[in-house]
């Protein structure tokens, strides 16, 4: 069943919006409100719109349930990648190597108030990030198993 | 002869390896099943095998700590945080080795089993990926020193063992007992939830031993026990909070229910660490202690009547799966009431909890084992149903040598292990409360005559024409059940050398909260 096409183009509209949205509340969780449970929830909303404004059959040709799974594999992979990295340098389990280090996210915090440079905080962005990736593919699978009931209710 | 950065990590390598190996699996699957079970295993021998170089290395060398995101392992109070340690620790001490132990064995034997008895199953690497994060939730319950970490693992294992439970649908029956179980599960751990809400308002501190150290006993405190009391006793399947067990126990594939018995033992774990290292003497020891003794005799007197009953030998055995939780509770609660008073506590006490003690790993081989051996029959003639079966004894010998030496462990009868730590509490509690130890001793009997009557109607009698062509389970699975019947025989045969290196020091560590703090926040 597809929505009226004021419904589908709205979401079309809208569709990039809330993904950059969502990856904004991720990529900046070490700084802002959010992380990247919030963000990850926020850009799995894209998919539930998309769905509820196409049919499901529609949505799955994108929206693909393999990926979706492997997403949420990569995402937890990575997440626990980040602690053992802290391992290889000879530090126990999650030690934020990164942090203050001057590579990657290694920039060290001025004192005092500032604007927030992303380029901060060591592992805890990577982690945002796997976690981001991870809860997108999580939630999207849950809504593409929870619609496509509704489609079989339908027919 | 082991590299020194496996002791070293160990405690995180134990649970990294299981969580690891289980998102890594789909992606295995995909290659090939056989690949995928070479994966499992070795991913469960690994890991089995770290877990038990660091009981080795604990019973050795004394409690372990590993504050994870530190600079060092050891570092449990950064310096600048004021003295409170607000990093995630994992604390092992003997006791915690101890649980590790039997995590690390019945682990192990139980994959072994799943890769024969689950191979014509779909949706293997869901199953093989939950039970990997099942053992990452029980080994990580029964490590960590830190509560909140404790209520985070315990969600852990309560998701995937909801997840496993519904692994064969079964016509939606088995969907049922899963929601049964996941609910109480989330009941449960909200109460678990308020009470480190409790604790952390009360001593702003989620770290277990700093609680310990601030442990006023309060009104307050009073409650988060009783919610922590009422859960995890709820969760180790003590009447009158056994209802979900028969139901999950019986529905879950087999190798599974064998898991979940390890898993409740993990829940008795918290039960036991929270009255011993968190409260220890603050707490009325006398009120707690009968509380728990009460609820031990509950769960025998009722799990094994309602035993008796049963047609489906799966129910069956889980209504004695909740009868022996309560030999278990009974020992432990004895200790618990006399102590600190350490003349009763050295004459009869440290005795009562080590027997129990001893229970918690006899009953989860020989209770395993007996769930194995009955997933092993089912796998065969199709039927969980007694009036079904008979005569299988003449086509499954080895099965039913199996079968036999997990029911006398159960019944208490030498030489196998649920004797050794039978008596112990018999004679223990026998000096505390006669009467106790009559009930548990009819217990026991009634317990005998049930597994009796289940052996008789499985195996005994003419060879049944349905059954003629009955095969002995798989090489893997017998494997399985091999490695669980050695340590009932093992530990029946040398009860002593068991008791005097791994149980003697699990009870003193549980008894001694002093070592407990001091391990963390340094002499004081």
């Amino acid at each position: 069943m597809r929505m009226s096409k004021i419904v589908r183009t709205g979401a079309n509209l809208l569709y990039p919006f809330i993904l950059i949205f969502g990856l904004y509340v991720i990529m900046h969780g070490h700084l802002t409100p959010g992380g990247g449970f919030q963000g990850g929830a926020v850009v799995a909303t894209a998919a539930a719109l998309v769905i509820v404004a196409y049919s499901y059959d529609e949505v799955t040709g994108m929206l693909k349930k393999t990926a979706m799974k492997a997403r949420e594999s990569i995402g937890l992979l990575l997440f626990i990648g980040a602690g053992i990295a802290a391992l290889a340098v000879g530090a126990p389990f999650f030690y934020n190597f990164l942090a203050n280090s001057g590579l990657l996210f290694g920039m060290s915090v001025p004192a005092g108030p500032n604007p927030g440079d992303l380029n901060t905080a060591g592992v805890i962005p990577i982690m945002n990030i796997a976690v981001g990736i991870e809860v997108w593919g999580g939630l999207a699978v849950i809504l593409l198993y929870m619609l496509s009931g509704i489609r079989k209710e339908e027919s | 002869m082991i590299p020194s950065f496996i002791v070293e990590n160990s405690p995180a390598l134990m649970v990294i390896v299981p969580l690891v190996a289980a998102f890594i699996t789909p992606f295995i699957g995909r290659i090939s099943s056989g690949i995928r079970s070479l994966w499992v295993g070795g991913a469960m021998a690994v890991t089995s095998a770290i877990t038990l170089i660091l009981a080795f290395d604990v019973y050795s060398a004394g409690t372990r700590l590993y504050v994870f995101g530190a600079r060092a392992a050891s570092a449990a109070i950064p310096p600048d945080s004021g003295g409170i340690p607000i990093r995630i620790i994992f604390e092992v001490d003997p006791m915690s080795a101890l649980m590790l132990v039997i995590t690390a064995v019945s682990g192990f034997a139980i994959v072994l089993y799943s890769l024969s008895s689950e191979r014509s199953h779909t949706g293997l690497e869901s199953y093989y990926t939950l039970y990997l994060l099942m053992i990452t939730g029980i080994l990580g319950m029964v490590s960590t020193g830190d509560i909140f970490n404790f209520f985070v693992f315990l969600e852990i294992l309560s998701l995937a063992s909801a997840g496993l439970i519904a692994y064969r649908i079964d016509g939606g029956v088995a969907v049922e007992a899963a929601l049964k179980y996941f609910v109480l599960s989330t009941i449960g751990a909200l109460a678990i939830l308020v009470a480190i809400g409790i604790y952390y308002g009360e001593y702003n501190a989620l770290n277990m031993a700093m609680i310990a150290a601030r442990m006023q006993f309060s009104l307050l405190d009073q409650v988060a026990l009783v919610l922590i009391i009422a859960a995890l006793a709820m969760k180790c399947g003590a009447v009158p909070m056994h209802f979900w067990t028969p139901d999950a126990y019986s529905m879950a594939p087999s190798s599974i229910t064998a898991l979940l018995v390890v898993a409740s033992q993990a829940s008795l774990y918290g039960l036991f660490r929270t009255v011993f290292s968190l409260y220890n003497v603050t707490l009325n020891a006398v009120t707690v202690g009968w509380l728990i003794i009460i609820l031990g005799v509950l769960s025998m007197v009722v799990g094994v009547t309602m035993a008796i009953p049963q047609k489906n030998v799966k129910r069956l055995m889980a209504y004695h799966a909740v009868s022996q939780t309560g030999y278990m509770l009974l020992g432990v609660g004895v200790g618990l009431a006399v102590l600190g008073n350490q003349s009763l506590l050295d004459a009869f006490g440290y005795m009562a909890m080590e027997g129990g003690i001893f229970h918690i790993i006899n009953h989860a081989m020989y209770k395993g084992l007996l769930f194995l051996t009955a997933g092993a029959i089912f796998l065969r003639i199709g039927t969980y149903n007694l009036n079904r079966m008979g005569g299988l004894g003449h086509s499954m010998k080895w099965t039913m040598v199996f079968f036999v030496i997990g029911a006398l462990a159960i019944a208490g009868i030498p030489p196998f292990n649920g004797f050794a730590s039978k008596l112990m509490i018999y004679e223990s509690v026998f000096v505390f409360n006669p009467l106790l130890a009559v009930i548990a001793m009819v217990v026991s009997i009634l317990t005998l005559a049930s597994f009796v009557k289940v052996f008789h109607s499985i195996f005994m009698g003419p060879k049944l024409p349905e059954f003629a062509d009955v095969k002995e389970a798989p090489m893997p699975m017998l494997l399985g059940m091999g490695i669980l019947a050695l340590v009932v025989v093992l530990f029946g045969l040398f009860p002593g050398i068991v008791v005097e290196s791994l149980i003697t020091p699990a009870a003193h560590a549980l008894v001694d909260q002093g070592a407990y703090i001091s391990a963390v926040l340094g002499g004081a």
